[in-house]
């Protein structure tokens, strides 16, 4: 490919945003880099932070990057974004000026969904940088002071990260602080309001057990261990709440991929058309764009499965069959406006309830699939009878839909200190070798027993973790 | 439509002095290495009854599971059924994939699945006979008088430099450093302003030799000598077994002498040295006297390897079938090889359970009552390690004591 510069990319740059300011994108301040294949591979181990607190696991994605890439296995991606203000991005250098357009058009995609995307806005971006150098300070500080040192801080992280993704999922629903729980409890505890007073027979208060802890069951497990285990030294808290905050500032990410990734492929594709590219660029770009959207065989590509909703969107509200009309109405507004309002109100769960369409998949030929023996066999197509179930299968297998959803109930569980955990059970059981070990992390971490229950082939069972080790006992 | 409010985006350029900078991933790449291989070192006792890695060269490269270094966290496990995307004819009940992993995982779900977290890593052979045998010691390891001879040929690699002599230049370091100083002239000033260098030719400075040291450790040689029993009742499954263990005794042994070599003594109702092949491969059928094959080791140590210049270790592997009448001569036999080896040792192999029904030599063994003797049983692959370090830690109580 013909050679270029800074300038160049500048000039690329420049009408980029002036396009995707015309297509009403707004975004952050913008930082590029260029990288070579070792950085990228550094900042993808470390999730783009510039500055990172260092961790074992780090090094061991670090190496299996770097392996895969020896070895051809994957590529690198053309680009990577970080969610902050200003927003960081770092470009292959070895890429080609055509891919180098792609991805800065991609990029600024991306930026306007992490500005305007609901789900980020407890991200609070322009603290993000100096927050990932803080929390790399403060754990450098312990493991270089005496008393402390590498082991206890890797001791402590470890159990942090097997947990941290225990947490508040959804930003958008208030937290009751403890005494905002009290006066909840006491609230619904006492009668509501009776007209027919008189001829009732009057309704009891029984006052709720006010000293129980966590008085509602409780997402945020290692705030709720900082908090509550007495016996942690501050320097131990502090790691649980680092561990903590890092993996809420990525849960948004985790929680609206697909709509993110598609996003940015729809307007990188839309921005790219308008710019009136060389003919030999266009042709490059296209092959570029059908790589990075194509289908994964068996398998869901999120850059696919949302650039086809973001078109299907815009179609149907534009351009809508005659079938179409009489199945969901009159479009009431642009194509436009639905995607800019989905971009803001969504995440991939409500995205792909709402907008997802019989039609689309079967489009898409999805289908579900089960384990039977040692294979993976097709279970339900998306035809007229089994769409639906399909779809509800997706839905929960994207976003934090992946991860159990584990709450804390009781602390001082038979009077004993012991910590009761409740796993919300809708059909999928643990993985027992993985729950044993995570549970030896939460003992650790709680040092007294852990009881997690939980439900195996429809029997309830409680997992217990206590000095003596791990056992399991079938509820009574 | 609103133009851009914040003006330019910034693009900064590469710079290589960055990137050689901005590797922060050194120590955690590092602490993950010192996991790995803790994480083999736990996991060796699965590893060594591995069919891949017996008899091979010390460069052959093995793949091992790592498990220790696994990030755990709540997952969902098997009754989780995934979506998939079809090429356009996907029908209920087509096979779209194996269960592969440990669990078996589906392979390809959307979303943040971290998926089965089961990976391999390389190591050589020899690496992995290292960590192995890191913190064993070897019984009974009285060197022999030796014969000095063969050292002088052997001296080791140490450092580099400064002089040398010619054929030991190290010509890659030599030129690296022409090239280093070429690299920080850059920037000076010429000798000769009106006549800038062209050649830039090597300087004493550059040359960099290999250093030789002799290597004066005390030559040493040790022998194996591992006898099987090939009667008809040593199926498949004993022999594997019996040849693991004797993989595990001769690669220890190699770590310990300069100058091993190894012997096979096959046997039935008559004991023949062997080559390795049909020693483990040739089947044969008929009765056991376990004498007849410690008959044949002492001749073969009578007339090879003197026991003042050798160390010898001998092992015999058998299911414990015996004639009773061969009895008597087998306990006095073994007590000769005692006598004359570092060690000897017996090991009877019982897979699953036979124990209990079949004539067992253990009893009768019990009669030897020299301290270098030692016997054991081995049921199945995962006693094999463990047998094996008890062997080695027999004499560490017996120093202890």
């Amino acid at each position: 490919m013909s050679y270029y510069d800074t300038k160049d990319l500048a000039m690329w740059d420049e009408r980029i945003r002036e396009k995707a300011a015309e297509c009403g994108l707004s975004w952050y301040p913008q930082e590029f880099e260029l990288y070579d294949h070792n950085q990228m591979i550094g900042a993808m181990a470390y999730s783009g932070m510039p500055s990172h607190y260092p961790h074992w696991s780090y090094g061991k994605s670090y190496e299996k990057l770097k392996t895969m890439y020896d070895h051809g296995v994957t590529g690198l991606p053309y680009e990577m974004v970080i969610n902050s203000n200003p927003a960081l991005a770092y470009l292959m250098r070895d890429n080609t000026l055509c891919l180098q357009v792609l991805t800065i058009a991609h990029v600024y995609a991306h930026n306007d969904f992490f500005r305007n995307n609901f789900t980020f806005k407890s991200t609070r971006a322009e603290l993000t940088l100096g927050r990932f150098k803080m929390h790399a300070d403060r754990v450098r500080k312990y493991i270089e002071t005496p008393s402390i040192g590498e082991e206890k801080v890797e001791s402590i992280l470890d159990a942090a990260h097997a947990l941290a993704i225990q947490c508040r999922r959804n930003m958008g629903i208030k937290k009751r602080t403890p005494e905002e729980q009290k006066d909840h409890a006491a609230d619904v505890a006492s009668p509501a309001h009776d007209p027919f007073a008189k001829v009732h027979k009057k309704q009891e208060y029984i006052e709720p057990d006010f000293d129980k802890v966590p008085l509602e069951p409780e997402e945020d497990i290692l705030l709720f261990i900082r908090d509550y285990n007495p016996y942690l030294s501050e320097w131990e808290k502090d790691l649980l709440t680092i561990a903590h905050e890092r993996e809420q500032y990525f849960i948004p990410q985790i929680e609206t991929k697909i709509m993110n990734e598609g996003w940015a492929s729809y307007w990188h594709y839309k921005i790219l058309k308008s710019l009136d590219l060389p003919q030999e660029l266009h042709i490059e770009f296209m092959v570029h764009h059908n790589q990075v959207v194509r289908p994964f065989p068996r398998g869901i590509n999120p850059y696919f499965l949302g650039f086809k909703l973001w078109e299907d969107i815009v179609r149907r509200h534009d351009e809508p069959t005659l079938e179409e009309i009489e199945k969901y109405g009159k479009p009431l507004e642009s194509g436009m406006q639905a995607i800019f309002t989905a971009r803001e109100a969504d995440r991939d769960v409500s995205f792909l309830r709402r907008f997802l369409t019989e039609e689309m998949m079967r489009e898409m030929d999805m289908f579900e699939y089960e384990k039977k023996d040692d294979k993976m066999v097709i279970s339900k197509v998306s035809d007229k009878d089994s769409w639906r179930e399909v779809k509800e299968t997706l839905l929960k297998n994207v976003g934090m839909g992946t991860i159990p959803v584990i709450k804390v109930c009781d602390a001082d569980y038979g009077h004993n200190r012991v910590l009761l955990l409740r796993h919300d059970h809708e059909g999928r059981d643990l993985q027992m070798e993985y729950a044993e070990r995570t549970l030896e992390h939460l003992h650790r971490l709680w040092g007294r027993e852990v009881v997690l229950e939980t439900t195996v082939n429809n029997k309830k069972f409680y997992l217990e973790y206590g000095e003596k080790g791990f056992s399991v006992k079938p509820a009574r | 439509m609103e133009l851009d409010p914040h003006g330019g985006s910034i693009i900064r350029d590469y710079s290589s002095q960055d990137a050689l900078r901005s590797d922060r991933s050194a120590g955690d790449l590092q602490r993950h290495r010192q996991k790995v291989r803790k994480s083999i070192r736990d996991n060796i006792a699965d590893l060594v009854g591995e069919e891949s890695i017996i008899g091979k060269s010390g460069d052959k490269i093995i793949k091992v599971p790592i498990r220790g270094v696994k990030e755990y966290r709540f997952i969902y496990g098997e009754n989780t059924p995934g979506v998939g995307q079809g090429d356009g004819n996907s029908q209920p009940g087509q096979v779209v994939g194996n269960a592969q992993g440990e669990k078996g995982q589906g392979q390809d779900k959307a979303g943040e699945q971290p998926g089965v977290d089961y990976y391999e890593t390389d190591v050589t052979l020899d690496e992995l006979i290292e960590i192995l045998f890191e913190d064993l010691e070897l019984p009974f390891m009285e060197r022999k008088i030796l014969r000095e001879v063969m050292s002088e040929r052997v001296s080791k690699r140490q450092g580099y430099r400064k002089k040398g002599i010619w054929v030991r230049l190290d010509k890659k370091r030599t030129a690296k450093n022409r090239i280093k100083r070429r690299m920080a002239k850059k920037g000076a000033v010429p000798a000769d302003p009106k006549n800038p260098e062209e050649r830039f030719p090597f300087h004493q400075d550059d040359l960099v030799y290999r250093h030789m040291e002799p290597d004066t450790r005390p030559e040493s040689n040790a022998a194996v000598i591992c006898i099987m029993d090939t009667s008809g009742s040593m199926d498949m499954i004993k022999k594997y077994l019996a040849r693991t263990f004797f993989f595990l005794l001769y690669r220890f042994v190699l770590t310990k002498y300069r100058n091993v070599e190894i012997v096979f003594v096959a046997h039935h109702t008559e004991g023949r040295e062997v080559t390795e092949e049909e020693f483990f491969h040739k089947g044969e059928s008929g009765g056991t006297f376990i004498s007849s094959g410690y008959k044949k080791a002492l001749e073969i140590i009578a007339e090879r390897y003197h026991p003042t210049l050798w160390n010898i270790y001998a092992f015999h592997c058998s299911d414990g079938d015996n004639f009773e009448s061969d009895n008597p001569s087998a306990i006095k036999m073994a007590e000769e090889l005692c006598e004359i080896c570092n060690f000897f040792g017996y090991g009877e192999i019982k897979p699953s359970g036979s124990r209990y029904y079949e004539s067992s030599m253990l009893n009768i063994f019990k009669a030897v009552k020299a301290a270098n003797f030692m016997t054991l049983l081995i049921e199945k692959k995962e006693d094999l390690w463990v047998r094996f370090n008890e062997l080695l830690a027999k004499d560490k109580k017996k120093d202890a004591a």
